[in-house]
């Protein structure tokens, strides 16, 4: 497939955004009369024709189960599955396909790793360190893993002035020299990009392993495990144009060898006598079972839009509409926009959360959608950052794409005026 | 009809019957997961009908506003009464259908109200009420 040299896409050193719409069949659908304005890339992306093309021709040409059948179409599937993992490996710098395990989505992976490495490494008074901005899914597997093994969970606090990690709290926890530091690289509240470069190599230096939840950041920028140097690094294909049901764990190959399985059956095996096993090899050892197969092509074919827009340019368009967003929210009275500020969005994906005066985030969003505007409004998964942190019960989120554009938040600042309306606010 | 009509934006900017109850007999407590809307309702209950009503809590315009709508309509009657209520109730309130998205804002006042008036009659809460 040569999706590179096509210029279409590209206005200059741009997206040309119209060009790229046209590839997103649900964009043209229309909600009460008007365009659909996605702004809730952030919660699960919409999908190009690429990625749909892909899935429908696995099922109508070369529909088969891998790595059993020794006829044509079987071997094509194993192919075109193994091929996908290989995308992904380049995408992200991992080594090789050994290290990437193919799960259901990031909750899947961080739960892997709770079971399949904490379980067995973790115990009784041992610290583990997340921070006040993790999603539920980095925080309640955590929860029940130190419920369990009597380990004791610690929070970094965020630099409320901020939106950033605060720099005192990570050292003064990292004293207690955690066994894990399990950290997002960005919020899906605030935006907030963090460091996990420099608090991999802080952590490590604790003798702490690190886990990185890369939900928020693969999908909108280049990332480097290497780099990173991530001993585990979660991510789900939904959020980044591919199919739901498939997600990313990359993880360290030393540390998959010595990990063990936590689900068994077919695939993960060499070979099973009465009492005992041989695993597979790497990655197939944490796969048991048939494969989501057209989730995994699906992934391929994302990786392959993502790579032919280019991971900078994406992110350079995206931090083009947060600036946009912001100023223009900035000259709305009774709006507060959270997270990193206008001067700081080299630290801050596509994701801006608000709230309007005293109106819920509800009322707002169902007000937006009248327009045909999709917005986010709920505590986001994150109850301790919403709740505690920003005290509120619920926020409203838009959050941008390469398929976004200005129009789009101009669509959603008009729809503001239109919650004022209603709720009699100025 | 609109969802946000003049009346439900005026009971959620001015509730009735918002507070608590001195000599409440039956309360109950419900929590919407999925906006994080809180309610509690407080209930007087004389000779099998509802004397006196009140709730509190936090949430959206729709929950709040029909929380207030409910309880006024709510004042005298029989547990019976309540008992077979159901979405329509809610629905003829709010003279609209707030569709798939926001229904359970608009049923969450009716549903804890069922729940304290099954725990006051020592009965299970039946599935129609679960399912709210
Ligand atoms: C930062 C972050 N981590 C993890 C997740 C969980 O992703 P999934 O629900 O696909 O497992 C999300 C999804 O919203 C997220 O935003």
């Amino acid at each position: 497939m040569t999706l590179s040299q096509n210029s279409e896409y590209f206005a200059g050193e741009s997206l040309n955004v119209d060009r790229i719409r046209r590839d997103f069949p649900e964009l043209s659908v229309k909600v009460n009369g008007n365009r659909l304005v996605y702004l809730d890339s952030a919660a699960t992306s919409q999908k190009p024709m690429q990625v749909i093309r892909a899935v429908d021709e696995f099922y109508s040409r070369y529909n088969a189960n891998i790595h059993r059948g020794v006829y044509k179409i079987a071997e094509e599937a194993t192919a075109a599955y193994t091929e996908s993992k290989e995308k992904v490996a380049r995408l992200i710098n991992a080594n090789g396909i050994e290290e990437i395990v193919y799960v259901r989505n990031a909750t899947e992976a961080i739960n892997l790793v709770a079971l399949g490495w904490a379980a067995h490494n973790i115990s009784k008074g041992d610290h583990i360190l997340i921070s006040e901005m993790e999603h539920h899914s980095n925080i309640v597997p955590w929860i029940i893993l130190s419920n369990r093994a009597g380990a004791v969970l610690d929070y970094v606090e965020i630099d409320k002035s901020t939106g950033l990690l605060d720099d005192n709290s990570l050292h003064e926890n990292l004293e207690k020299s955690p066994k894990l530091v399990a950290i997002t690289q960005a919020s899906n509240v605030l935006g907030t990009i963090n460091d996990v470069k420099q608090i991999a190599k802080l952590a490590h230096k604790r003798g702490a392993k690190v886990l990185v939840d890369a939900a928020q950041s693969v999908p909108h920028m280049k990332v480097d495990v290497r780099d990173i140097d991530s001993d585990f690094f979660a991510f789900s294909g939904h959020k980044m144009l591919a199919p739901t049901g498939i997600g990313v764990l990359h993880a360290k190959a030393e540390i998959l060898d010595r990990m063990e399985p936590v689900f068994g059956g077919g695939d993960m095996i060499k070979s099973v006598e009465y009492h005992s096993y041989t695993p597979n090899d790497l990655p197939w050892k944490f796969e048991a079972g048939t494969a989501n197969i057209e989730g995994g092509i699906g992934l391929g074919a994302a990786v392959d839009y993502l790579n032919m827009l280019g991971m900078d340019r994406i992110r350079r368009h995206e931090m083009e509409i947060t600036k946009y967003a912001l100023e223009r929210l900035q000259d709305v009275s009774n709006v507060t926009v959270y997270g990193p500020s206008l001067d700081m969005l080299e630290s801050r994906v596509g994701v801006v959360s608000f709230s309007l005066d005293d109106v819920h985030p509800h009322d707002v969003a169902t007000i937006f959608d009248r327009d045909g505007v999709a917005i986010r409004a709920g505590h986001h998964c994150a109850m301790p950052l919403v709740t505690k942190v920003i005290g509120k019960p619920a926020l409203s989120r838009m959050s941008f794409y390469m398929y976004n554009g200005n129009d789009d938040v101009d669509a959603a600042v008009k729809a503001i005026g239109e919650v004022k309306k209603i709720f009699r606010i100025k | 009809m609109d969802l946000y009509a003049e009346e439900i934006i005026s009971h959620y900017e001015h509730p009735h019957n918002k507070g608590k109850l001195d000599a409440e007999n039956a309360t109950f407590h419900e929590h919407n997961p999925l906006c994080g809307d809180e309610i509690t309702i407080h209930l007087h209950i004389d000779n099998g009908r509802v004397d006196r009503i009140s709730f509190e809590g936090n949430g959206c315009a729709i929950s709040m506003g029909t929380a207030s709508m409910l309880t006024d309509f709510i004042k005298g009657k029989t547990l019976e009464e309540v008992e077979k209520m159901g979405v329509s109730t809610v629905i003829d309130l709010l003279g609209i259908d707030p569709g798939p998205g926001r229904l359970k804002c608009a049923t969450l006042s009716l549903k804890t109200l069922k729940e304290a008036i099954f725990v006051y009659e020592h009965k299970s809460v039946d599935s129609g009420t679960r399912n709210l």
